[in-house]
């Protein structure tokens, strides 16, 4: 009972802290833009040709930001984590009676919301800009966002309870951030030919692989079938326990932090 | 009524390095129970330990009947703490704040809004707890801590450090409220400071830290009476060459230079003063002028460690430190 409302306590604090950061808000839209009109512009030709005739490049671009963004805001999210062991708020929350495991879920589904909402807006931001996908699809790529969400701020915050400062995690943070985007087919297909053998191979070790596979799947539809890396259901099995894992992680991480 | 808190040998070793050493206190109940020492004295170790951050390495100790390894979360239920460093989220309001505390020590729903709305007027913030914690001033956040730290009606209140890098006034308020807390709600305090007049002012009893060992305790006008004696201040043109002059030829040995000025601790001050004027005309040092008063807890602190506590400026930074920090963020 008291751990439920520990649980809820923290979730939402996160969301709280989220709505009110106006400058994160703004910030979110911008680099989505970025990516889907200047990159998309520059590399479609490039990749066309490895592409299924009946989807075009931003098409297959947007699945691959929307979980580019999930990505780097979970990441970001483990900064939270050193700010609240800095500045003490850690401490009140590590001496209450909540359990670590209660902790841990608590910060990870918050966060994990932030993310989520994140990859909404991009899902948004893409069909505002014309980018032809049936928004009705929205619906079908929630649940796969969250689950997404789960793993990836796992990772974060586990990251996070070892680290004591910020410029620490920073450096960290892009040797995490940066090969699991670039090794996920998020911007560029995997399947279809174009690339080199250990690259695809390094890729299907990539939890952001599965899920950014499983966002063509309900986003793209039969178009995807052709150049899938799996099929949906084995995309949400691996990342299902790939969540599991990292929640294991973590609330072993947040039980040795001090 | 049993003790509140009762230690047997609590030890907290880093290496071969003691922090807490052999320690054996007892609280009793509905006391102010005060911990000085200088910075690095033990104290915010002993009270992490009781508070179950920390594990002794060592001996045992109980809180409220629960011991502080195998019942960790019966103590930390029945605990509040205050800690020396802000532990609040600023950018939460004073409400949302008290509300996440209580649902973090499990409260009732049914009785939050009424613990709350009596904690903030306890502490006076009922016409700022809607605002965010970062318009807060360094005082109001250290009171809301305080309140914070009663919302689960806990038995025991810990207070680490509870003043500092707040200005005098602010003090003084803290202070008043920390008693009134005490009284509204008839719970046991256990307090650090590295503040004379802190520990003076608010405890009952006192326990002098040093080197990870209680060096003695007692009420604040027993620790006085210990030295058995006052205090003769002298201010003259070569403190340095009369301080020597009166271990040398009246056997003084309890002194200090304070503020440039000459204290002597001697057992009966109304004898040693024309003592002291002579010898100082005799080897012409001009003494500019000399007075006679009781031992304060500073005498106390030097008599029993040898050292003055306000050597000790480090704690003192680490407070503006603290304070910077808040603004910052």
């Amino acid at each position: 009972m008291s751990e439920r409302r520990g649980f809820y306590s923290l979730w939402l604090r996160e969301i709280k802290r989220f709505i009110r950061d106006r400058t994160r808000l703004v910030t979110s839209f911008v680099q989505p833009i970025l990516w889907l009109v200047i990159f998309a512009a520059a590399f479609a030709t490039r990749f066309i040709g490895s592409l299924p005739a009946d989807l075009n490049f931003r098409q297959f671009l947007l699945p691959g930001i929307i979980g580019q963004t999930i990505l780097f805001t979970a990441m970001f999210m483990g900064i939270n984590v050193i700010w609240d062991k800095e500045f003490g708020f850690m401490k009140e929350v590590l001496v209450s009676p909540i359990s670590r495991l209660t902790i841990f879920l608590g910060k990870m589904v918050g966060d994990s919301t932030d993310a989520f909402l994140q990859g909404i807006i991009v899902f948004v931001i893409g069909i505002a800009i014309g980018i032809p996908i049936n928004p009705i699809t929205l619906l079908y790529t929630l649940p796969i966002l969250m689950l997404i969400s789960f793993g990836l701020v796992s990772i974060g915050l586990t990251i996070a309870s070892f680290m004591t400062n910020l410029e620490g995690f920073g450096a960290i943070q892009t040797f995490v951030n940066l090969p699991l985007f670039f090794l996920s087919g998020a911007l560029f297909p995997l399947k279809g030919g174009s690339l080199p053998a250990w690259l695809t191979d390094v890729a299907a070790f990539n939890p952001l692989t599965y899920g950014i596979d499983a966002l063509r799947h309900v986003m793209l539809g039969a178009a995807w079938g052709p150049i899938q890396v799996q099929s949906l259901w084995v995309d949400i099995g691996v990342i299902a326990l790939f969540d599991g894992l990292m929640v294991i992680v973590g609330t072993w991480a947040f039980t040795r932090m001090k | 009524m049993p003790p509140v808190i009762e230690t047997h040998q609590l030890t907290k070793a880093y290496n071969s390095f003691k922090a807490v050493d052999n320690l054996n206190i007892t609280v009793e109940p509905g006391e102010i129970f005060g911990l000085l020492g200088p910075n690095g004295a033990g104290k915010t170790t002993t009270i992490s330990m009781l508070c179950t951050i920390l594990k002794p390495t060592s001996g045992s100790a109980t809180v409220n009947g629960f011991d502080i390894v195998k019942e960790a979360n019966m103590v930390r239920k029945s605990i509040g703490i205050v800690f020396q460093e802000p532990s609040i989220d600023d950018r939460l309001t004073g409400r949302e704040n008290l509300y996440m505390h209580a649902n973090l020590y499990g409260v009732p729903a049914s009785e939050q809004t009424k613990r709350i709305d009596r904690v903030l007027k306890l502490i006076e913030l009922e016409d700022r707890a809607d605002d965010l914690l970062r318009t807060y001033s360094g005082g109001m956040r250290r009171r809301l801590e305080l309140g914070r730290g009663l919302i689960h009606y806990p038995k025991v209140l810990f207070l680490d450090e509870p003043t500092v890098g707040l200005d005098p006034q602010t003090r003084d308020h803290i202070w008043k409220y920390i008693r009134d807390l005490k009284e509204a709600h008839d719970i046991t305090v256990v307090l650090t400071t590295h503040y004379m007049d802190e520990a003076d002012r608010l405890s009952d009893r006192i326990a002098i830290m040093d080197y990870g060992k209680i060096v003695i305790l007692g009420t604040p006008p027993k620790l006085k009476q210990t030295l058995e004696g006052d205090v003769v201040v002298v201010r003259a043109n070569n403190v340095d060459a009369l301080s020597e002059l009166v271990t040398k030829w009246l056997g003084f040995n309890q002194k200090q230079i304070v503020d440039g000025a000459l204290e002597i601790t001697v057992r009966n001050g109304r004898f040693a003063m024309p003592r002291i004027m002579e010898l100082a005309t005799q080897n012409n040092i001009y003494v500019e002028s000399i007075l006679l008063r009781e031992p304060n807890l500073e005498d106390v602190f030097l008599h029993y460690t040898g050292r003055n506590i306000r050597e000790d400026t480090s704690k003192e930074l680490h407070g503006i430190a603290a304070a910077r920090r808040r603004q910052i963020r």
